[in-house]
């Protein structure tokens, strides 16, 4: 085909190999390659961290991740405070979804204290609500955001109008709203509001009215589908080779999700299927993240419903200045917006956790899986495939 | 779809209208608020900050007293990561974040505050986030309950009624404690409270038990009557009962069998300083001067005026309180030392005081109180009108006393609670029925006595009748019908001062063969003869005064216990403590 540009087709013998890996011999002196950095600067969540781009034209032939830029040791601030004291910290470790740290957190400590099993019921549905709408006010700002990084920022004003109020049902359950420090070890730190409930389903209508507006933005958008189709594709095959989870392993096909592999709280009594696409590339991906928009909505709704009225929020527990947890080691994952997360806890009989370990999904999605998916991308689409990952280097430099 | 885009063109903007007037959610954590008032400054809320954004600092107008520290929490809004522990652990629940979020201020300095003193805009605000309920708490706001012998098993015999925690009560009540030692400042003997209740925590009992014998080497004895002036100000009191610090006390001292006393608390070789000092009483304050004299190597020679040590401990204290043996493994230990002590021997009578001065290089004398005093109503010169003190000696001697049917005591004290449960034991003993009835000048409120005191003398069967005043005791044909009272109305006058307002119409007759006063103690100080006597510098309310170690204006006497402080146990400790400090300095010159 005629290059409509060049007016020729390029010997392509001629140019560079354009399938360079890691560690191959890449000559900048020749001045057919060229190398850039992405980062780190803060362009939105695929800020915080840089990747060293090797590019011919626009085309990359090697990418490189380096992480360190916003690294503050929340492990083992962690490791440093009282059982108790650990939520606060933990929420740093993934500001996107804030819930899912205090609720691994919270969980691990009651595993190993034996604390558990005396959980309230109250407390687990609670728990559950603040962990969905974690998952819905990430996905408003996911799902178009993925139209934004191809210049498509309607959608995202709309996204973050909608996180914004789902941000002030957060603001009236927790106390905050972005930091909300709601889950703690024993239950959590609030019934729901009086009026919660309606005010909550008044949003979710907004939602419903949103996810509608949102397929016709971008999906039917042939900008939108000529950029994410056959971008980045990941086969069936690179799952168990990289360790993908969550929609990202759902977009070619690989049904995993921790809440119905492995069910935690009251999963099991909620009426869900994950949604799956075959093609693995960013538009499945993202087509798959519209439908979880949709499922979200449908299980807070669930949720809203099935949940008592009343109850004990916490289970009384030792004195929280002395609460020592015998010697113990676990790993409680849970499924986040972005796929299975999960922490490492071990402790030693002391009053303070002897090892905390976040394992996060963004430490292979965006570090050995980025590097090569990148290879053979335009440079314009290098923020699309490292968003449609799922990128959040914060839990990657915990 | 290209309309998509153009579809909310003509819709409302949802942008918020007046972004500088959003009133936050009703649970918002924002800026802090305290209320001085309520707060005691425990610090809890600065132990728990995982930021260390909180410091107690003094604050003007706010004074040190027992119960509170005097101190308050100043928060550092460059560390605060508005968390809420702090309120969700305060013990008082006096600290809240307000619902306010905007704060402009040039001045960095101003972002490090006290909350509720410094002035701040929000205060008003009575939104915001305070601890969450229900049931939701960051320790046990209940005391682990306190085996004791039900009123049947324990009314007509002395054995001890408390029996004591075990190892898992124990634990799980230390577990309460938030270490915020408001106890300790309050405790006169100043002991280690949060300390050794750490050592229980963990099950160091010999750590426990060194941290008892730093303050007080009577932990047996404490750890069952002392006056708990510790419990009385606990924080955890606020919003729950008080740790039982007495409790575990006594549960250090008992799991610590007394032979291995001298091997924990490192005993076992005094070095002797070659000084002697004379200690008048075996009470608690003469036992405390003598234990801490002896570490510091001094030789100790005790007289006790009766035949056994303890005091008013021994001699005051009903057996059901605080049994013998216990007293023993006190005092045995402390005798263990190489202290001395010379039974039966009364100073002013078998010896005098110049003489121990001539003998010894300095004396500390602790009498207490022996003396009974009478309410001095008609009636009282009768023979079976009795001082409850001088009861309680005789029943620990094991002399035998009046016991009739129909009893009335005088008082409401908790020696007058004793005396009433120790008559009401004899009674059941004697006719297998109470008919015991204590009476006070305070109302039920404002009875001295502990309040467990006046509920187990009701389990006991004992009436206790408060709120009268004694008018006169009815005698016919010499022999005692009973006791006219009047309601009283109130005890103090404007002044302060002790002027009982009675109300004359409203009249009570209690029937009774034998009355009991029970209304205080005074001191025998008869033994300080004529040459001593002439340089003592005397206090207020007929008290010796003392310096600040308990040394009197005769340099080489030394005097602390009931008669300069209290009445109480742990004052004589206390004293007895300081007074050894005292004594060493004054003999060494320091």
């Amino acid at each position: 085909m005629i290059n409509k540009f060049l007016g020729f087709e390029p010997d392509k013998e001629k140019l560079p190999s354009l399938t360079a890996k890691i560690g191959d011999d890449i000559d900048l002196s020749s001045h057919k390659y060229q190398k850039i950095w992405l980062g780190p600067n803060h362009p939105g969540v695929t800020g915080n961290m840089s990747v060293e781009l090797w590019v011919q034209g626009n085309t990359v032939v090697k990418a490189k991740t380096h992480v360190g830029y916003l690294h503050r040791g929340f492990e083992k601030l962690i490791e440093r405070r009282l059982f108790v004291q650990g939520f606060p910290t933990s929420i740093r470790m993934c500001v996107a979804e804030p819930d899912t740290n205090e609720y691994l957190i919270a969980t691990c400590t009651e595993q190993l204290s034996g604390y558990d099993k005396a959980v309230p019921e109250m407390a687990k549905w609670l728990r559950m609500l603040s962990l969905e709408m974690a998952r819905l006010q990430g996905l408003l700002r996911g799902v178009p955001g993925q139209g934004g990084t191809f210049a498509l920022g309607l959608g995202v004003q709309w996204g973050v109008y909608l996180r914004d109020l789902i941000l002030d049902r957060f603001e009236e359950l927790t106390g905050a709203r972005v930091y909300h420090m709601y889950i703690i070890p024993g239950g959590v730190r609030g019934l729901l509001p009086d009026g919660f409930k309606e005010r909550m389903e008044d949003n979710l209508r907004d939602i419903d009215d949103f996810i509608i507006r949102i397929r016709r933005l971008m999906f039917h958008n042939s900008v939108f589908k000529k950029r994410a189709k056959g971008l980045a594709i990941v086969t069936p095959e690179m799952v168990d080779k990289y360790g993908i989870v969550g929609t990202t392993a759902r977009g070619c096909g690989v049904k995993r999700d921790v809440r119905k592999d492995d069910p935690y709280l009251h999963y099991e009594q909620l009426d869900f299927d994950p949604p799956t696409d075959t093609d693995g590339d960013v538009y499945a991906r993202t087509w798959v993240r519209w439908q979880e928009l949709i499922q979200t909505v449908d299980l807070i709704r669930q949720i809203m419903a099935k949940m008592p009225d009343k109850g004990d929020i916490k289970t009384p527990m030792p004195n929280v200045l002395h609460w020592k947890i015998p010697k113990g080691e676990t790993y409680v994952r849970l499924e986040s917006g972005r796929g299975e997360y999960g922490m490492y806890y071990v402790t030693d009989g002391s009053d303070k956790p002897r090892r905390v370990n976040l394992r996060g999904p963004s430490y292979t999605h965006a570090i050995a899986l980025l590097e090569d998916l990148l290879v053979g991308a335009d440079v314009a689409d290098v923020h699309g495939i490292m968003v449609s990952l799922q990128t959040c280097p914060p839990e990657i430099e915990r | 779809m290209p309309f998509t885009a153009w579809s909310k063109v003509v819709k409302e903007p949802v942008t918020i209208k007046d972004p500088l007037n959003r009133e936050a959610a009703p649970r918002y954590r924002g800026f802090h608020d305290n209320d001085v008032d309520e707060c005691i400054g425990c610090g809890t809320c600065e132990a728990i900050c995982e930021n260390e954004a909180i410091d107690l600092v003094p604050v003007d107008g706010i004074e040190t007293k027992d119960g509170d520290s005097g101190l308050r929490p100043k928060i550092d809004y460059g560390r605060c990561c508005w968390c809420a522990l702090c309120v969700d652990i305060c013990t008082t629940n006096s600290l809240r974040l307000t619902n306010e979020y905007k704060w402009i201020d040039t001045d960095p300095d101003n972002f490090r505050f006290v909350p509720g003193v410094d002035k701040k805009d929000w205060y008003d605000k009575k939104d915001g986030w305070r601890k969450p309920e229900p049931n939701y708490e960051f320790y046990g706001l209940k005391r682990v309950e306190m085996g004791e012998l039900h009123p049947e098993e324990r009314d007509d015999s002395f054995i001890e009624m408390i029996q004591g925690y075990s190892k898992e009560q124990a634990e799980a009540e230390a577990d309460r404690c938030v270490e915020c030692g408001i106890c300790t400042a309050t405790c006169p003997a100043h002991m280690g409270i949060p300390e050794y209740i750490k050592a229980i925590r963990n099950d160091d009992l010999e750590e426990g038990l060194r941290i008892l014998y730093d303050t007080n080497p009577l932990p047996e004895i404490c750890g069952r009557i002392c006056t708990h002036k510790c419990e009385t100000v606990c924080t955890m009191g606020h919003k729950g009962d008080p740790i039982s610090i007495r409790w575990l006390k006594r549960y250090i001292a008992d799991q610590n069998p007394s032979e291995k006393y001298k091997k924990i608390l490192e005993t076992d070789k005094l070095t002797k300083n070659g000084k002697k000092v004379a200690i008048i009483g075996s009470g608690p304050a003469g036992l405390s001067a003598a234990y801490y004299l002896s570490l510091l190597g001094y030789d100790i020679e005790i007289f006790e005026k009766l035949a056994e040590a303890g005091g008013m401990m021994r001699f005051g204290i009903p057996e059901y309180r605080l049994p013998y043996d216990q007293i023993d493994k006190d005092v045995n230990y402390i005798l263990s030392l190489g202290v001395k002590i010379h039974y039966n021997t009364t100073i002013g009578k078998d010896i005098t005081l110049e003489k121990l001065n001539e003998d010894f290089d300095a004396v500390f004398a602790g009498t207490g109180l022996h003396l009974g005093r009478s309410t001095r109503i008609e009636g009282t010169e009768h023979k079976h009108v009795y001082q409850s003190i001088e009861l309680l000696r005789k029943i620990t001697e094991g002399e035998e006393i009046h016991v009739p049917e129909k009893i009335v005591v005088i008082g409401g004290g908790n020696v007058a609670m004793d005396i009433t449960r120790s008559l009401a034991r004899l009674q059941k003993i004697k006719y297998g029925k109470v008919q015991v009835t204590a009476t006070s000048l305070e109302t039920e409120e404002k009875m001295p006595a502990d309040r467990e005191e006046v509920v187990e003398a009701r389990e006991e069967g004992c009436v206790v009748n408060p709120g009268w005043s004694p008018q006169r005791i009815e005698i016919v044909d010499g022999k005692i019908k009973g006791l006219h009272v009047v309601q009283c109305l109130s005890l103090f006058d404007e002044t302060g001062n002790f002027n009982p307002q009675c109300n004359m119409k409203n009249e009570n007759f209690f029937e009774a063969d034998m009355v009991v006063e029970s209304i205080g103690q005074g001191m025998d100080l008869s033994y300080i003869s004529e040459p001593t006597k002439e340089h003592l510098e005397m206090g207020p309310r007929g008290r010796i005064k003392v310096n600040d170690y308990f040394q009197t204006s005769v340099g080489w006497l030394f005097m602390g216990g009931d008669t300069i402080q209290g009445p109480d146990v742990i004052h004589g400790i206390a004293n007895g403590h300081k007074a050894a400090v005292g004594i060493d300095n004054f003999l060494t010159k320091k």
